[in-house]
């Protein structure tokens, strides 16, 4: 695999002019891939995207063929396409530049994804932050009904596909899958216990495929140039490639595509301009989205940004957002702020996250401040456990995680914090 | 007398004729059974119409419009963070210090609007024209640090840049 490489497939027209117009998309070719897909049969389309590898690139990496192939094709009942587009956990900001500079593509992803499990209606749910983002989306959308790309027989092959922007409105928990269900269907985007999983019970009742931006925006590449092609690049079990927004302190913070496996040194230093003050500068980075656990720089030296190489370092790809932190920050803080954002974002329906992230940010709190006993970082641990696993969306467990990350790489500076009432860094 | 003098005289929300033409474009986006999925945008289009808030008249008479419980508008209008339910100045200036802003500068930022509207965050300033908010993640972060006012983002700040944004403002 080139570490460097150049192979693009949610990137290949962002740095065009007018990428985001419907002239420029189908000069590069966007469209053309739906028209032949929609020639092969849905059970074709399934197996390509199985044989691809893709994961779900929101997060949860899950595979997506796999989730397309649970939509039982043989009920009745409708069935719904949603693109998850409320981007919103703290570092991960990379669907927002698909947004603004290949709606098309996304479109265009979404009509195969459609067309594969069966959808006649979809709904790009996007976070409500996003005005100018949703505004030039429904302009894309305008764009592709007025071409024949969408609507009751889209590129006259009888094919029927509707497709509607819905904006959230500042709730973070509505990025879980079944809380942006509820939202979508005009509640309060609290998430709905699992099973049942939404490709059985989703929106308004019927078999329901979610996807994010990011995954659907790869579709049309893997399509066209089939499941094997995209299955080889990456590493194993990590096929292809992968967006990875890089913020904090790096030289050129920006939003890089890079085949999976690529090493954290590599990302960093080649594609991000290197830490600020140089590698040895380096104090941790939180390689997936504030959720993730933080990485020490001596692990940062060695680890591989794939699902596998995450986990075996003790943490996980998540969105992609890496966070980066030089020698100059109070990891406690860091955390702190990080704790106050999860009790901010609870939806309070059940008792672990909604009393357990209040618990958590005011013991944070109370550590950073300087009025924290060695007793309040065994409390945090405690509570972590009584978090973790036990609560109806992982919204706990994303909390908890930063927590217990922190404690175990950094537990000197927590200590410090207690023992001296302020932070090792001044 | 037409309906709509009436409905001004009595100081009664009600929607224009252009805001009533978008709902029924708004509806259409969901099938007629499920009218409910249609709150979240007509909360955003009142919001708008009504002065940048959302008063009680105003969910209540959403609720009527709608025909649906009042308290299915309420509840959703309270879970959503973009739903103001009080009075926001003019300019709604919303600053992201969540880690990536906060690693980048967002003291600084709050500093400046702070220094410079005269108000702290949650507060509003005195002629009515600016609300400052402290805000969680935005979603912008290798632009950071960065900041929202009503409708904009305003990414990679520095003191001149929030400076020069406030100036720009009609």
């Amino acid at each position: 695999m080139s570490q460097t490489s150049t192979i693009k497939v949610v990137y290949k027209n962002i740095h065009l002019e007018n990428s985001h117009t419907l002239a420029v998309a189908e000069a590069q070719g966007t469209y053309s891939t739906a028209a032949k897909v929609l020639a092969m049969s849905r059970q074709e389309v399934i197996d390509e995207v199985k044989k691809s590898g893709i994961r779900g690139r929101g997060g949860a990496g899950f595979p997506a063929g796999l989730k397309w192939s649970f939509i039982p094709q043989d009920d009745p009942r409708p069935k719904y396409l949603i693109c998850n587009a409320d981007e919103g956990e703290p570092g991960t900001c990379k669907d927002r530049e698909i947004l603004r500079h290949d709606p098309h593509l996304l479109i265009e992803g979404m009509i195969i994804a459609a067309y594969a499990v069966g959808a006649e209606r979809g709904y790009i749910y996007i976070r409500g932050e996003f005005v100018r983002e949703a505004e030039r989306l429904q302009s894309a959308i305008d764009e592709a009904y007025q071409a024949g790309h969408l609507g009751d027989n889209i590129q006259g092959k009888g094919i029927r596909f509707e497709l509607n922007v819905h904006r959230g409105a500042g709730a973070y928990v509505c990025g879980e899958e079944t809380g942006l269900i509820e939202s979508l269907e005009g509640k309060k985007g609290q998430p709905r216990l699992k099973p049942p999983f939404p490709a059985n019970i989703g929106l308004w009742g019927c078999p329901t495929v979610i996807n994010n931006v990011e995954t659907l925006t790869s579709i049309p590449d893997i399509l066209a140039n089939g499941g094997e092609w995209y299955a080889g690049l990456g590493v194993a079990k990590s096929s292809g490639t992968k967006l990875f927004s890089i913020s904090g302190h790096v030289n050129k913070p920006g939003v890089h595509e890079v085949e999976l496996g690529i090493p954290l040194k590599t990302l960093l230093n080649d594609y991000a301009g290197g830490v600020r003050g140089g590698w040895e500068n380096l104090k941790g980075v939180i390689p997936g989205g504030s959720s993730t656990p933080i990485l020490t720089a001596d692990i940062c030296a060695e680890v591989t940004m794939d699902y596998d190489g995450l986990a075996k370092a003790g943490s996980m790809m998540g969105a992609g957002s890496v966070i980066v932190l030089d020698k100059s920050v109070c990891i406690v803080r860091a955390i702190a702020r990080l704790s106050r954002f999860y009790r901010h974002e609870s939806c309070g329906q059940c008792t672990p996250c909604r009393e357990g992230t209040g618990w958590l940010a005011q013991t944070m709190e109370r550590i950073e401040s300087g009025r924290g006993t060695h007793q309040d970082i065994d409390l945090l641990l405690d509570v972590c456990v009584n978090i973790q696993g036990k609560t109806i969306c992982a919204l706990g467990d994303a909390a908890a995680m930063p927590v217990v990350g922190a404690i175990k790489a950094f537990r000197d500076e927590f200590v410090h914090h207690v023992e001296h009432g302020r932070c090792m860094v001044g | 007398m037409s309906e709509l003098q009436q409905d001004q005289r009595s100081e009664k929300p009600r929607f224009s004729p252009e805001a009533r033409q978008e709902i029924e474009g708004i509806y259409k986006r969901y099938p007629e059974a499920y009218r409910q999925s249609a709150v979240m945008p007509i909360l955003h289009l009142a919001q708008r119409e009504f002065g940048g808030w959302l008063s009680p008249e105003v969910l209540a008479y959403i609720a009527e419009y709608m025909d649906i419980p009042a308290m299915r508008v309420y509840e959703v209008a309270t879970f959503y963070t973009m739903y103001n339910l009080k009075p926001v100045g003019k300019y709604h200036v919303q600053v992201c210090t969540n880690i990536s802003c906060w690693l980048c500068g967002s003291d600084m930022v709050m500093g400046s609007l702070a220094e410079k509207l005269k108000v702290k965050g949650g507060e509003t300033s005195e002629d009515g024209r600016f609300t400052l908010t402290e805000v969680e993640c935005l979603g912008a972060c290798v632009n950071a640090p960065m900041m929202q006012i009503n409708d904009d983002y305003y990414e990679d700040l520095t003191p001149e840049k929030v400076a020069e944004a406030i100036d720009r403002l009609p």
